[in-house]
């Protein structure tokens, strides 16, 4: 390997540790429903889809950035409020299956809204941030960074440390993972079920607008976001369903392994193999670790 | 009243053991054979075969293979429409490229083949369950899909994208006719649905059912997971890989691995959710729920809003489709299957209220 190969592999495995941050953002959104109501939450992606349309809707009608951003975090907040009003108290007590099927449900209703609400043609999203190579750091080390993808990285960083706190250190976060061992036994203790739902349903809500913000500034808003939220399932499985550093950790590996193995093994299979390759690797830790990197392992009685 | 089981005795095995117990339940299936076998094809005008039966009728099949795996045996799994494309996919090569082949032979084939990749896909099902097992059947949707696309042999080297299924021979005659073509369907669908139903009925799908319900107390009791999970996961694709052949020759007319997206992993998920899990009846009805939905839904909005635009009423039926999932899950989690269910009750007691 000389200097260029070196430098290429590099090259890729930052592309793909990058493209992994924003992987992780989305997963950062089932994780923390997860967590406080072992519901995976299929509606996420369908989620991060409404809440950057509608940003970029109220952009549209004439707001400024500043407006805009907290009318739909308002949004946001009512629908998750509205989710558990609606979706969630019903099904109280029910199967994770029953769940999991409702929030597929969500899913269509919230896709099916926002498409209704501002149509359906791919937008552009300009957050001000220049989605191109910074030259110095290109000149510097050869690394094609932008400032979009430290803006992702930093954003990560900062949600993750945030949400982290919030867990492991606030009153809340105790009332929250106690509804995640068992509805019935955290609402004898006196724990609100529903405010806990509430306010879980619409931070994951707000952080779904901060991931789609910077995939639409990315990619265009437009219906494929949705598409994201399948693979945040692989990026969850390798970090274990209920950790938030392991959802950086994983999507990272995700990331970083999606790139390489389209770069350095796809070329054998006449490539587009990046759209399977995190599925296997999610297999293949599934065999050897089936809880994750650090998730809870858990113990089944019969 | 209308439907009764006071006073109807059972005096041999053979009797408490058929299908239908029940003597109205079974002159009702008689009389919806006849209708299917005879007086549809009669007097069913040509839209109503190709667009409404045919797709009805192999959606079912499918929806009846998924609902044998995550019904029955307990599996979640999304990648029923990977299995489908490797039975519409072996069933586009065995036709071209095994003459003397009968169709229905062929047919058959493609699902045994599905079986085989179901098997495969399957292993992980030994280790993982749930939401896990789900990702693993991702994998082999998205993978079948690949396979097919990238490997030109599979699609005989054509470019196009674009390749037509060959004409149904059967007996030396071309079905060239809809109500020609349904009828082949009926009969591999009648036929694979009463197979279903005996297993489901017999001991392997108790075996299935078993291992659901608690797998560590079905090992307990000697039922071996290894065997039980993969002949579920086998005879599911198989289920999946006809209904795949049937759709792609009998519906489609062509064969392209886009047609077998997630999406439509997705939508059969629904038809098996909506008609009601583990049940042989929910799987029709789920399916003719699921593909009538739309249909109605656009008379109805065309019938209101004359001039409303494609994308909003496919927007709104994806809300209304959303809705209904939800509010299925909140009043009737056991699907549509549980309300025919109902109705028998309350047929059975009439003219008191249950």
């Amino acid at each position: 390997m000389d200097t260029y190969e070196i430098l290429f592999f590099v090259e890729v495995l930052v592309g793909g540790l990058l493209a992994g941050v924003m992987y992780s953002l989305v997963a950062l959104g089932f994780v923390l429903i997860y967590k406080a109501s072992s519901v995976f939450n299929f509606a996420q992606g369908a989620m991060v889809f409404f809440a950057v349309l509608s940003f970029v809707g109220f952009m549209e009608l004439g707001l400024h950035f500043w407006i805009a951003l907290p009318v739909t975090i308002g949004l946001m907040i009512l629908v998750g409020v509205a989710t558990e009003r609606f979706v969630l108290r019903p099904l109280v007590n029910q199967s994770d299956d029953t769940l999991l099927m409702a929030t597929i449900g969500l899913a269509f209703v919230l896709e099916g809204a926002a498409q209704l609400a501002w149509g359906v043609e791919v937008r552009r999203l300009d957050l001000g941030i220049p989605d191109v190579p910074l030259t110095w750091l290109a000149d510097l080390t050869g690394i094609f960074v932008s400032a979009l993808d430290i803006t992702a990285g930093v954003v990560a960083g900062v949600l993750v440390a945030g949400l982290a706190i919030l867990f492991s250190k606030t009153k809340a976060g105790l009332g929250l993972r106690a509804v995640a061992d068992s509805h019935a036994a955290a609402q004898s203790i006196g724990i609100p079920l529903k405010n806990v739902w509430m306010m879980v349903w619409a931070t994951a809500g707000i952080v779904a607008l901060v991931a789609g913000m910077l995939w639409g500034a990315r990619s265009g808003v437009q219906f494929a976001l949705i598409w994201i939220a399948l693979k945040a399932l692989p990026v969850m499985i390798i970090g274990g369903f209920t950790s938030v550093p392991g959802v950086i950790v994983a999507g990272l590996i995700v990331g970083a392994s999606e790139k390489l193995a389209e770069v350095y093994i796809g070329p054998y299979f006449g490539g587009g193999i990046e759209g399977w390759s995190p599925y296997v690797l999610a297999v293949i830790f599934l065999i050897f670790r089936p809880e994750g990197l650090f998730g809870e392992r858990h113990i089944r009685r019969v | 009243m209308y439907y009764r089981q006071a006073g109807r005795f059972r005096t041999s095995y053979a009797q408490d053991m058929r299908l239908l117990p029940v003597l109205e339940d079974r002159i009702l299936l008689i009389s919806a054979l006849v209708i299917g076998f005879l007086i549809i094809p009669l007097f069913a005008n040509n839209y109503w075969l190709s667009a409404i039966l045919i797709p009805w009728l192999a959606l079912s099949l499918v929806a009846l293979g998924q609902n044998i795996l995550m019904g029955y045996a307990g599996q979640l799994s999304l990648g029923s429409a990977g299995f489908m494309a490797a039975g519409a996919f072996a069933c586009y090569n065995i036709v071209l490229r095994v003459e003397w082949m009968p169709f229905f032979g062929a047919v058959l084939l493609s699902g045994v083949i599905a079986a085989a990749v179901g098997i495969v896909f399957g292993l992980p099902s030994l280790r993982v369950r749930g939401l896990y097992l789900a990702v693993a059947t991702l994998a082999s949707q998205f993978f079948i899909v690949w396979v097919i696309d990238k490997f030109g042999w599979f699609k005989n080297y054509d470019t196009s994208g674009i390749m037509n299924a060959q004409q149904i021979v059967v007996f030396g005659q071309p079905m060239d006719t809809p109500a020609k073509e349904y009828m082949v369907v009926l009969v591999i669908v009648t036929f694979l649905t009463w197979l279903a139903w005996n297993m489901a009925k017999g001991s392997v799908g108790r075996k299935w059912q078993a291992v659901r319900d608690m797998d560590v107390a079905a090992e307990t009791m000697g039922i071996s997971l290894l065997r039980t999970k993969l002949q579920a996961f086998a005879v599911s694709s198989f289920y999946c890989g006809v209904g795949g052949a049937l759709f792609a020759f009998a519906y489609l007319k062509s064969v392209e691995p886009v047609a077998f997206d997630i999406l439509l992993s997705f939508r059969i998920l629904f038809m098996v959710l909506i008609g009601g899990l583990g049940t042989i009846i929910g799987a029709y009805l789920g399916s003719g729920f699921i593909l009538l939905l739309p249909v109605f839904l656009n008379i109805f909005f065309h019938a209101i809003f004359p001039t409303v635009d494609a994308t909003i009423t496919s927007a709104l039926e994806q809300v209304i489709f959303g809705v209904m999932i939800i509010m299925f899950m909140i009043y009737e989690p056991l699907g549509m299957a549980k309300i025919w269910q109902n109705i028998q009750d309350r047929m059975r007691r009439w003219p008191f209220k249950v």
